[in-house]
């Protein structure tokens, strides 16, 4: 299945469907209205954007710039070339300090890395304490998005899961019950956890600490409770400066959810009292990206989710429907680079809107990337068959205008003839949902012959 | 001063009125105008598809038939932005093609930056939606995305101030997708068809009997949802209002 | 060959040249403020949390008071508070702060454009008082408010190992189905006072 399937299953639930485009649409108002509170805006995503593309261009000298100064400050820093390496130096550093019981704020790199599966595989117990994260995690589920994990969910889903797992009243659907119940719950987690593990929104280059912005403070309670903290990051989480953190921090919040910073934007430069702190930089088949003739600017992503929220496919199919870590705009030209076949209907489950590229906050070409890669997916020969064989037949057609006139002609004679039952089968595809147009006695063509014809005369 | 008048294939095969509406817009503004009897396709489907071969073989094509003209019109925003943005691929440094680029244009916004027209001489007394196409209002720059913090404009509503007696509703999302798409239309048929009805139903609301804008592509999947769904609403490309043309799309009685 | 040279000459391999430098200043003038409380107080009343002027320091007690009479255990490390003698640095583990009902804390300075002050825990013992506490009240000299986070960033270094954060109202999740709710993990409220 891809995602036409899965995002046909989605729609089915009209209602659903209308409830899932509206909650994330509403969000997208939110960040219009915050964006255009800010009358320097679009320069701030070019700062942003410029920022971002010298970072890469320089990437491995920053990295190493980081690296020492983080020392310096008593962070320990350890690099992973993919995910299972990034599995193994977590399970190392857990085991040295024989940690049972870790709390875990969001970070999509450890969601791409499966984490938690192979933690859980080595009898240590992980808890995800972002409330959205916690929620899908006694579910079972993945988060459908990346910044809200849960909006597939409605309270009365939730209130259920609660309701199983730490015993909420049943049928007690109230969002604010409901979240100090999970309040009281995760301070337990907190307090009883050996060693907390965060994702970094930005790590610096000049200071050697790293940046995590929340809204709930668990990442927070997470990192400074116990006495280890762990800090996953791409490689490309980097910046330069601690001056170029205001132009980010104007931008992350106001775009993610419309607010004009996160609660907390924690700044960590070093372990808590006698502590110990660590920063693990994953590749994961990022660095091959950085040159690419087409995708590199992916890389740039502050993974905002604005994306998601003003996609209109991905507002009516949820992020289910893309079988990928990271889905949406931003997901669907991301994980294509990573593995081609096994995404291939991604780039095409898009209508090139280009809302995608307005909202981006690092004005990321994300409508153009997801257009290249359709190009990847055919050079690869993986597009489907028949549509391949069917635009080949048009491309002949279209060299060809007499042979196009004469199909064209025979089509208006014929089509308006046809009956209904032979029109709309199931080959025709436009008839699924659509009545056919109308089809007029001429073309235009013969029309302006005809008109020329008559001037001339 | 010689126009090309470039004329979208489908336009051509099933939307003749439009068509010629644009033929005959053009010329009341005392232009002269030719159709090359040539042209077929500008290559959109197979670029939306992937399909590069096919594509710079229609892309050269084009050039080839188009450069002669002092300037290219055509009312598609999708199509112009196809030669503009796109062949650039296949094209960048090709001298005939950077001059080509320069002077093609879409047909309202050839109108509105160039000819610059006080007034059409036409009456419209309905009550009409406007549809801001993706490609024309995002990628050939007919309006102020409602994404971006900068100045508003919007080049269909200033021709559309123009027209007596028209009333243009408002809506609640003024330039989100219709799902056409080109071929997402077929690939992802559930998904364009859901937000195709999304955007009849917005333009119902606010009290639209007739739906415009400067993409009859987008019209025309719109309209198909329309039909199918019985909803009192007609198409009318933006051409034909200027033009001082009559709807089309289903009738205003029900079948 | 380490993971780390490996990755390093990955990127070395793929990383492509670009005529972009790093923006001195910026293109722009950032926004300033004409009535900076007035701004600060706006933006974080509009995300969940309420500053308070206090024209004469010495009602600091008496005003932070009024807005937590029920608040058994305090932490205060401000000058000026005596609602507490406890600064919490008597307690060996952020773990015994986890009673705590209201922390009194000391904030630098003010951002207007989102409501934000920066804690930089120079004299807080545990990072983890800000969060754990069920309150928390911030204090900052009231000279001390600018406009926007570029401002904020020049007053901001870390030379040497440390911990600071912006705080922006109480702590807060929308994640049930996109209702807010002020009061996640963290405090369950945010006043600011600035004196």
């Amino acid at each position: 299945m891809g995602h036409p399937e899965l995002a046909a299953k989605f729609t089915q639930d009209v209602e659903r469907t209308h409830w899932h485009d509206k909650a994330l649409w509403f969000v997208r108002e939110k960040r219009d209205r915050a964006s255009k509170s800010v009358p320097e805006w679009e320069a701030l995503r070019r700062m942003a954007q410029q920022i971002k593309t010298h970072t890469m261009a320089n990437l491995d000298t920053y990295l190493e710039t980081f690296e020492k100064n983080a020392k310096a400050k008593g962070i320990q820093v350890h690099w992973a070339k993919d995910a299972e390496e990034h599995n193994r130096i977590t399970l190392q550093i857990l085991n040295l300090h024989n940690a049972k019981k870790i709390v875990k704020s969001k970070s999509m790199l450890t969601e791409e890395c499966h984490l938690n599966p192979y933690l859980e595989k080595h009898g240590i117990e992980v808890v995800d304490t972002d409330l959205g994260e916690r929620i899908i995690q006694f579910r079972k589920e993945p988060p459908s998005h990346i910044v809200l994990p849960a909006i597939h969910l409605k309270k009365e889903d939730v209130s259920k899961t609660f309701h199983e797992h730490i015993g909420t009243e049943e049928g007690n659907n109230d969002p604010t019950y409901l979240t100090r119940a999970a309040r009281a719950h995760l301070r337990e987690k907190f307090l009883g956890a050996d060693v907390g593990i965060t994702g970094v929104n930005y790590a610096i280059a000049d200071t050697g600490g790293v940046v995590v912005c929340t809204n709930e403070g668990n990442a927070d309670l997470g990192a400074t409770i116990p006495k280890v903290h762990i800090a996953s990051m791409g490689i490309e989480k980097i910046i330069p400066r601690l001056e170029d953190l205001a132009v980010f921090t104007r931008l992350l919040a106001r775009s993610a959810t419309g607010q004009p910073i996160t609660s907390y934007t924690s700044h960590f430069h070093g372990p808590v009292e006698g502590g110990e702190m660590h920063v693990i930089i994953v590749d994961n088949g990022r660095s091959p990206i950085l040159g690419s003739e087409h995708y590199s600017q992916a890389l740039n992503c502050i993974r905002c989710g604005a994306c998601m929220n003003t996609c209109p496919v991905y507002r009516r199919s949820g992020g289910f429907s893309y079988e990928a870590t990271i889905p949406g705009p931003i997901g669907s030209t991301l994980e294509p680079c990573k593995n081609l076949a096994k995404h291939k209907t991604l780039p095409y489950a898009c209508s090139l809107c280009a809302s995608c590229s307005n909202v981006c906050p690092i004005r990321i070409d994300l409508h153009h990337q997801l257009y290249f890669h359709r190009q990847d997916v055919v050079k690869a020969g993986l597009l489907d068959k028949k549509k391949e064989r069917a635009l080949g037949f048009a491309g002949w057609l279209f060299q060809h205008p007499k042979v196009l006139d004469f199909c064209g002609k025979m089509a208006r004679k014929v089509v308006p003839f046809l009956p209904r039952w032979m029109m709309y089968t199931s080959m025709n595809a436009w008839g699924e949902h659509r009545e056919m147009m109308d089809f007029p006695e001429k073309s235009f063509k013969e029309l302006y012959v005809e008109r020329q014809k008559r001037k001339q005369s | 001063m010689k126009i090309g008048l470039f004329i979208p294939c489908y336009m051509n095969e099933l939307y003749p009125g439009a068509s010629m509406a644009t033929l005959e817009l053009l010329e009341k503004q005392g232009l002269e105008v030719e159709y090359p009897l040539e042209q077929t396709c500008c290559g959109q489907p197979m670029a939306n598809t992937g399909c590069t071969k096919d594509m710079e073989t229609l892309a050269r094509r084009f050039v080839t038939l188009f450069k002669k003209y002092d300037y290219v019109v055509g009312p598609s925003g999708s199509c112009v932005s196809m030669v503009r943005n796109n062949y650039a691929q296949f094209l960048a440094g090709d001298p005939d093609f950077e001059a080509l680029k320069v002077k093609t244009f879409e047909i309202c916004e050839f109108l509105h930056d160039i000819i610059k027209p006080e007034t059409f001489n036409v009456s419209f007394p309905y009550k009409v939606g406007l549809h801001n196409s993706c490609h024309s209002h995002r990628d050939a720059g007919l309006g102020a995305p409602s994404e971006r913090n900068i100045p508003y404009f919007n080049k269909l509503e200033a021709l559309l101030a123009k027209v007596d007696d028209i009333e243009l509703v408002k809506l609640e999302r003024v330039d989100e997708c219709c799902g056409f798409g080109g071929t997402f239309a077929i690939t992802e048929s559930a998904i364009s068809a859901f937000m195709g009805t999304d955007r009849i139903n917005d333009h119902l609301k606010a009290g639209a009997e007739i739906i415009t804008g400067a993409d009859l592509s987008c019209l025309m999947h719109m309209d198909g949802l329309i039909r199918r769904q019985g909803k009192p609403l007609r198409i009318i490309h933006i051409v034909q209002i200027l033009n001082g043309g009559d709807p089309h799309g289903t009738p205003r009685t029900r079948r | 060959m380490s993971s780390k040279e490996t990755i390093l000459q990955s990127i070395r391999r793929y990383k492509k040249e670009s005529s972009a430098t790093l923006p001195q200043g910026s293109s722009f003038t950032p926004l300033v403020y004409e009535n900076l409380f007035e701004q600060f107080s706006t933006a974080l009343a509009s995300v969940g949390g309420k500053a308070v002027m206090l024209e004469d320091k010495s009602h600091l007690d008496e005003a932070i008071r009024a807005i937590a009479q029920e608040a058994q255990h305090i932490v205060c490390n401000v000058e000026g508070c005596t609602l507490s003698s406890d600064d919490g640095s008597k307690y060996a583990t952020p773990h015994n702060l986890a009673h705590i009902d209201l922390a009194i804390v000391r904030g630098e300075f003010a951002v207007a454009e989102n409501g934000a002050v920066w804690l930089d825990a120079a004299t807080t013992r545990h990072r983890a008082l800000y969060f754990l506490a069920q309150h928390i009240v911030i204090v900052v000299d009231k000279t001390q408010l600018v406009s926007t986070m570029h401002e904020a960033y020049k007053r901001i270094g870390f030379d040497k190992a440390g911990y600071g954060v912006f705080v922006s109202g109480p702590s807060k999740t929308a994640d049930i189905e996109q209702s807010l709710v002020i009061g996640a993990h963290g405090p369950k409220s945010g006043y600011v006072f600035l004196i």
